[in-house]
């Protein structure tokens, strides 16, 4: 599979989020406090809720309907109600541009 | 604010007054698109959103260390003058520092908003469940359930108006006894390893066993708080076995009405069934003593529409989106009027409810109910 292209880097402040729909798919790109960019599943696994609405704080997003957290570098769920973890997708940054490998 | 003709239709399923999670209201709410629907937001940009949304320890901490220190204070002034009328303030006020504040503590921390750190938010929530007199488990989960389908009936657990409505029993909720009554029987049968067909419809089974433990943990201090009294009583104390009541588990009851009168007004007269909150939520302007125990939950349409938006950022966010939204109550006093015309008027006409006017800046109120639920992504 392509890398493919999502986004314009600067698209995205550096600890925030963007919604990003390919393909049928809704995903959610993050810009870290580091300045690397990840990618995870649009929705938040509790209930379908788009997480690019919610917050960033470090290397958490966190659900904007009830508050849920995860760790968007791994998907893993940290705060309840979330339960179950979520899928993440490499991204990386390349000449100003935001390429995400969708399996 | 005119009150409107606007009846919702009886549900066709004749269901409209089964509160249950799991008769027919809730398949009701499910075939109606009723259940995790796209509910209405006002337009904020992301900028301001995100600034609103920011959190921080300081104003969490500042309020809970003064929440603390009245509490010891105010414990030391009703034991110091016990055995004379200049206690009985010492003991009103400790009530509702306790038994009324710990309701917006519980609500806020369970939500993690109130403070940055998140040990700061466990901690405070456990201390406030337990003054509440709620599982924490239970309620983290119930109160998840209010914010996807607020006040559906059939799906929402903290429905508090339920129709037909029994005004003589929210009268008795000013005292709390009912209430708490009925709480401390949900947590000894919780502790005794039971969850009824509601919480279990709400609890996923994984966090089951963490309810059971939390439940048992509060029965264990009300057990050791009843024994002290008993040691105080059969030591001659007298009436003095009565201070360990008033300072754990009886605010509950004698402290409770601040609590009560607020939370009263949360959705009281409003719509059901709408996925709209400016239908079904009430924002009141309040005085600032009882803002501070209620932690700027007054703003409550704003809340939940946002609430990832923390308390100390309501009046800020509520600057942001109140044309948008129905007229704020301008008081407590003005808010009860109004209310209780609705109920009154819901008592002889089932289905109605308070539609209030939009200023001409609004969008209108969201009347289509089916709005689409987006595809899940599976990786
Ligand atoms: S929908 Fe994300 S935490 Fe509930």
């Amino acid at each position: 599979m392509p890398w493919i292209d999502a986004c314009a880097a600067d698209d995205i402040e550096e600890e925030d989020v963007l919604r990003w729909d390919h393909a049928g798919r809704t995903y959610a790109l993050y810009h870290g406090i580091d300045g690397a960019f990840f990618c995870t599943d649009g929705l938040c696994t509790h209930e379908q809720v788009h997480l690019a609405d919610g917050l960033v704080m470090d290397y958490v997003i966190e659900c904007p309907k009830h508050n849920g957290q995860f760790d968007y570098r791994t998907g893993k769920a940290l705060r309840a109600p979330v339960c179950d973890n979520l899928a993440t997708y490499p991204a990386k940054e390349e000449d100003g541009r935001v390429l995400v490998l969708i399996e | 604010m005119t009150p409107s003709s606007d009846a919702r239709p009886e549900s066709p399923t004749g269901a409209a007054h089964d509160y249950s999670l799991t008769g027919p209201s809730s398949r009701h709410a499910v075939e109606a698109g009723l259940v995790a629907a796209e509910w209405y937001h006002s337009d904020v940009p992301r900028k301001v959103m995100k600034q609103l949304m920011q959190r921080s320890d300081g104003p969490a901490i500042r309020d809970t260390l003064l929440w603390v220190a009245l509490h010891i204070a105010l414990a030391v002034g009703g034991i110091y003058f016990w055995g004379s009328w200049l206690a009985a303030p010492f003991w009103l006020a400790y009530g509702v520092i306790y038994g009324s504040a710990c309701d917006s503590r519980w609500h806020e921390c369970g939500h993690g908003t109130a403070f940055r750190t998140r040990w700061m938010n466990d901690v405070v929530y456990h201390i406030a469940s337990f003054q509440v007199m709620r599982n924490p488990v239970n309620w983290r989960w119930s109160h998840a359930r209010h914010h996807t389908d607020t006040i559906i009936v059939g799906r929402d657990p903290e429905i508090v108006w339920m129709h037909p409505i029994k005004l003589g029993l929210k009268a008795l909720a000013y005292v709390g006894i009912v209430d708490a009554w009925q709480s401390l029987k949900t947590l000894i049968r919780n502790a005794g390893g039971t969850l009824s067909d509601d919480e279990k419809d709400y609890i996923p089974e994984s966090e089951r066993p963490r309810a059971i433990f939390w439940a048992r943990i509060h029965v264990a201090i009300y057990a050791l708080t009843a024994l002290c009294a008993l040691v105080i009583l059969l030591s001659g104390g007298g009436w003095k076995a009565v201070i360990p009541f008033l300072l754990i588990g009886g605010p509950r009851i004698y402290g409770c009405w601040h609590m009560v009168m607020m939370g009263l007004l949360q959705h009281g007269g409003l719509a059901e069934d709408v996925l709209d909150h400016r239908l079904n939520s009430r924002t009141v302007y309040i005085n600032p003593i009882s803002r501070w125990i209620y932690w700027n939950m007054n703003y409550h349409v704003e809340h939940h529409m946002f609430p990832m938006v923390p308390y100390h950022a309501l009046p800020a966010l509520h600057a942001v989106i109140k044309d948008d939204l129905p007229k704020p109550d301008p008081s407590i006093w003005a808010a009860y009027k109004d209310m209780m015309q609705a109920i009154m008027r819901q008592r002889r006409e089932p289905g109605y409810y308070l539609k209030r006017d939009l200023p001409e800046t609004a969008r209108p109120y969201l009347e289509t109910l089916h709005a689409a639920v987006p595809e899940r992504v599976m990786a």
